[in-house]
């Protein structure tokens, strides 16, 4: 079948197209070049006076493992306001803070967004990740493998292993927990939290390991280098939350010494001291890092006022921070000698100091950085806010108007404190679409996707222009998938099922011989056992595995 | 005759994958790691292949064709057992929300102890690697951890290395409430675990009390429950003084009003031990037969854990009003969908509703259901994932014979399609 969509004003970024009038045709779910052939048009759209982009990607987004069914087990309450009732072609389910999976996949299709990436997949629990991801309709799929707070790793670096072996079990595990690329949470710290250390700064030791956060970064960064993953190291960097933090995150940028790193959620990384409150905005000093790294890029955490709960990996920061917890229930664990999770619920608030200096630091960040190529837009789902509140945050970037509004609502000492009054810039469709589409689909190494010339798959999303920024990427007229229409006005008119994309680079096969007896020793599960097999993930007959190309490779 | 290794079980909840089985056609031997637990579980004949309608043979097809029929129209089905693996729990969750019915785990009753504590509270636990090399003291609080897990002791504990113990045979190993059945918790080296002996139902007070020592609390009394405060008093000062404490319950051996409470107390003990500068985990026994399974898939799926009504389009959660029990003596029911994968004993109740059971093969009733249909057992005539009691792994289920039954989730997906 043969779709033509005609006349809509495109925005292909990594086309170099910025609001030129064109017609795209779709053929067999991919974009293809006009034919020539005088094949007929079976299906089109006029789209004149629309805005056409490829579909969102969602470069971080916790949508899988399970801190997430935590969050939702631990807030029944915040569920009970947002039931999601079943209609004929869509499951029912619940949403808000931390939606149940197939509201998720429809209520992201229905912004717009085609692709969501899982950032911290423990690999013991990958399984469950790739389950809960395989239960989410419509979208694209993925996983940034957590790695760094391991205990093997860690026995690797105190035994000065070299870069070759630890190289090899990168490769390993991300290829056994089937990821994308390779995350690292508060480097070491919640492997140190296991020792009872409540803090660890880049240049500390792990009590045991002897290892620092910064070894880590640099061990991790240089074997996704090396490995050629197209995903730069992803990067929850330490001292999350804590006042003053800046410091330690202009230190991790210069300490990864050049290499790729991106570093995610910097607003919750970009804090200083100043001030009555002892707490202030970084975001100039980290921006001007960013701007003046080009190895460096960042998602932002923009947090949005209102119920959301963070769960994260970081539960040693989470423990310290529970003490914030609204309402007042919290969980951490310590998991299976690989990582941990804290999921603590957050309620922010317009009139609390710190939540609205917060607020403005990330707004900061987001106009400051002047490279959309290298910025992304986040709230951390959930941890920032959830994340339907983009199409809000999307108005802030681009109407300074609004944008002023809104800060004139806020905490009048956090006003004080932010520069984003005199931030004239707005974002335009053209930067909008860089950093939700094709900068994302650079960054993370995906093919075809996030373009709109012949031979990407066709991931198209439709508005109509409407001065209301927020109701224009509310509700696009048009999503399709893979080509196929899925959403319509904003409903989703079609299930379908994504694919999971990951990488399989090559390791040596000897670094077995070290992980089994390990394996057998100390962790409570068989090598054999461990190791996420295809058919797990396409047994059940909508799952579908894609491998990217590695960096270098065609 | 072959025989299969590093066969992971669904049945302990402990995750044991060190099994192997000799297969021989359909039928299974345990050969290596069995226990009291997985190998019956394992070893039990195949009885029936067939689907019975109204207690007569009838073909796959046609007993699905009667199920729909029976589900078709019904204002408040309710599906119970919900004892299978991810895949069938998923078709579960897709016919209830189609059917609008109440989904009820068999072992809800106990796992809502525990919820109640984590949807008011929270709490601080861990999993069983880190307790297998870090736990120095483990405290089981009312719980037999030997006969709800034979092989617990030898896997976790007395495991002959341990990344960060000089010898796991110092491990102290404290009992508060129940004693142990048997000697497992006895180290290999002879050191024997401590037990504080009380009933159950003393339980709230014993652990109020510790909690308020933990917490540095005067008590006035000088005994609990039979157990004198100086001995509680030197499991806190132990607690305190270890470097990775974990605290073990059961909540299902908790069979007495508002246990969800003594859960609690547990949860804060441990936080509290964490907010005095040492760490301890909490550690919740559970899971058997697909107990995390049901509430895990339905966690992600609905936002609820497995007790959930879908009656109204989309799905409620209330832990006490849905309990499918209640609901068919009640006569708030008008179907029950009996879905047991694992244990043939574990039977519904009796009922003069239209009953439907996809059940282990083997089932007996004491009234033959309206339609009875013999599936596989996840991790034995079908691949899988099913959860460990720490709800954090999910394992990979092998397929070990060819019996031609079919799984719960080939048969509930068909059921929904035929409605």
């Amino acid at each position: 079948m043969l779709i033509k969509l005609t006349g809509g004003t495109v925005y292909d970024p990594a086309s170099g197209i910025d609001g030129q009038q064109q017609d795209i045709y779709i053929r067999d779910g991919r974009i293809v070049a006009p034919p020539t052939d005088g094949a007929p048009v079976d299906r089109e759209y006029d789209l004149r006076g629309k805005v056409v982009m490829s579909g969102a990607i969602d470069m971080h987004t916790h949508i899988g493992g399970g801190k997430g069914n935590i969050a939702r087990t631990l807030l029944p309450e915040d569920h009970r306001m947002d039931p999601v009732p079943r209609t004929h072609i869509t499951r029912s389910g619940n949403g808000h803070a931390m939606p149940s999976t197939y509201v998720a996949g429809y209520r992201y299709a229905e912004m717009g967004y085609t692709a969501g990436f899982e950032p911290a997949v423990l690999p013991i629990n990958a399984r469950q990740a790739h389950m809960e991801m395989g239960d989410m309709p419509i979208l694209d799929k993925g996983g940034y493998v957590l790695m760094g707070s391991d205990d093997f790793l860690l026995r690797m670096m105190t035994a000065n292993k070299d870069q070759k072996a630890i190289n090899d079990y990168v490769a390993w595990t991300l290829q056994a927990a089937k990821g994308i690329g390779i995350k690292v949470v508060n480097a070491g710290g919640i492997n140190a939290f296991k020792f009872n250390q409540r803090k660890l700064d880049l240049d500390e030791q792990n009590a045991y390991y002897n290892v620092t956060p910064r070894q880590i970064l640099q061990t991790l960064a240089r074997a996704v280098q090396e490995i050629g993953l197209t995903h730069p190291l992803h990067v929850h960097g330490c001292n999350l939350g804590v006042p003053g933090n800046v410091d330690t995150t202009l230190n991790t940028i210069q300490g990864v010494e050049g290499l790729p790193m991106h570093l995610t959620h910097i607003q919750f990384h970009s804090y200083g001291t100043e001030g009555d409150f002892k707490f202030s905005s970084g975001a100039a000093q980290i921006a001007e890092a960013i701007n003046s790294n080009p190895n460096i890029t960042a998602d932002v955490g923009q947090i949005l006022f209102g119920q959301t709960v963070t769960a994260s990996g970081d539960n040693m920061r989470q423990h310290a921070n529970h003490r914030f917890a609204s309402p007042n229930k919290w969980v951490c664990m310590d998991i299976e000698c690989d990582a941990g999770c804290g999921v603590v619920p957050f309620k922010y608030k317009d009139q609390n100091f710190v939540n609205a200096l917060q607020w403005a630091i990330g707004l900061e960040i987001f106009l400051l950085v002047e490279d959309p190529w290298r910025i992304f837009l986040t709230t951390d789902h959930p941890n920032g806010a959830p994340f339907t509140s983009y199409p809000h945050l999307i108005r802030l970037l681009m109407d300074r108007s609004f944008r002023n509004d809104m800060l004139a609502t806020i905490h009048p000492e956090a006003q004080k404190m932010t520069t984003l009054a005199s931030i004239e810039r707005e974002y335009s469709f053209n930067e909008i679409a860089i950093m939700t589409r094709a900068g994302a689909a650079r960054i993370i190494g995906l093919k075809d996707r996030g373009a709109l010339s012949a031979g990407n798959w066709a991931d198209i999303t439709v508005y109509t222009e409407n001065a209301d920024r927020q109701a224009m990427f509310t509700k696009p007229d048009y999503v399709f998938k893979d080509g196929e229409l899925v959403v319509k006005d904003g409903q989703v008119v079609k299930v379908t099922w994504g694919t999971t994309h990951i990488v399989k680079p090559e390791y040596d096969l000897s670094i077995e011989n070290d992980l089994k007896p390990y394996f057998d020793k100390y962790l409570t599960m068989k090598l054999g056992n461990f190791k996420i097999s295809d058919d797990e993930i396409s047994e059940d007959g909508r799952g579908s595995l894609t491998a990217h190309p590695l960096r270098g490779a065609a | 005759m072959t025989e299969i290794t590093e066969i992971p079980s669904p049945f302990c909840g402990i995750g044991t994958d060190d099994l192997a089985i000799q297969v021989d056609g359909v039928s299974l031997k345990v050969s290596t790691n069995g226990c009291a637990i997985n190998t019956p579980a394992f070893e039990q004949p195949i009885a029936d292949t067939n689907p019975r309608v109204s207690g007569q043979a009838a073909s796959l097809d046609a007993a699905v064709a009667k199920a729909a029929q029976l589900l078709r129209d019904t204002s408040q089905p309710v599906i119970g057992g919900c004892a299978t693996d991810v895949n069938g729990m998923r078709a579960l969750l897709a016919l209830a929300d189609k059917t609008g019915a109440v989904v009820d785990n068999i072992n809800f009753p106990a796992a809502r102890r525990n919820l109640l504590a984590l949807q008011d509270s929270g709490w601080m636990n861990t999993t069983l690697a880190e307790l297998k090399n870090r736990c120095d003291l483990l405290l089981i609080v009312g719980a037999d951890l030997e006969a709800f897990a034979p092989r617990f002791f030898e896997r976790y504990l007395w495991n002959q290395e341990a990344m960060f113990l000089d010898d796991t045979a110092n491990r102290e190993i404290i009992y508060l409430g129940k004693a142990p059945s048997g000697n497992a918790s006895t180290s290999p080296s002879g050191r024997q675990a401590t037990v504080h002996c009380c009933s159950d139902s003393d339980l709230p007070d014993v652990t109020a009390a510790l909690s308020a020592l933990i917490k540095g609390r005067l008590l006035q009394a000088q005994s609990v429950a039979g157990i004198a405060i100086s001995d509680l008093q030197a499991i806190a000062d132990k607690l305190k003084a270890a470097r990775y404490s974990v605290v073990l319950w059961g909540a299902a051996a908790l069979s007495y009003d508002h246990a969800e409470l003594t859960v609690q107390a547990i949860c804060n003990i441990v936080r509290d031990i964490n907010l005095q500068d040492t760490r301890c985990s909490g550690f919740p026994l559970g899971g058997k037969e697909g107990d995390q399974t049901a509430n895990q898939v339905c966690g992600w799926t609905t936002g609820y854990p497995a007790r959930v009504n879908f009656a109204r389009g989309y799905p409620e959660y209330d832990p006490f009003l849905y309990d499918s029990q209640a609901m068919v003596n009640n006569g708030e029911a008008d179907a029950l969908l009996w879905v047991q994968a694992f244990n043939s004993n574990a039977r519904p109740q009796k009922s003069d509703l239209p009953t439907i059971v996809v059940g282990r093969s083997g089932m007996k009733f004491d009234k033959e259901p309206d339609v009875f249909i013999p599936v596989g057992t996840p991790g034995i005539d079908h691949p899988g994932h099913a959860y460990r009691l720490d709800n954090v792994v999910a394992i990979r289920l092998k397929k070990l014979r060819d019996s031609g039954l079919p799984s719960t989730a080939e048969v509930l997906s068909a059921i929904e399609q035929a409605l």
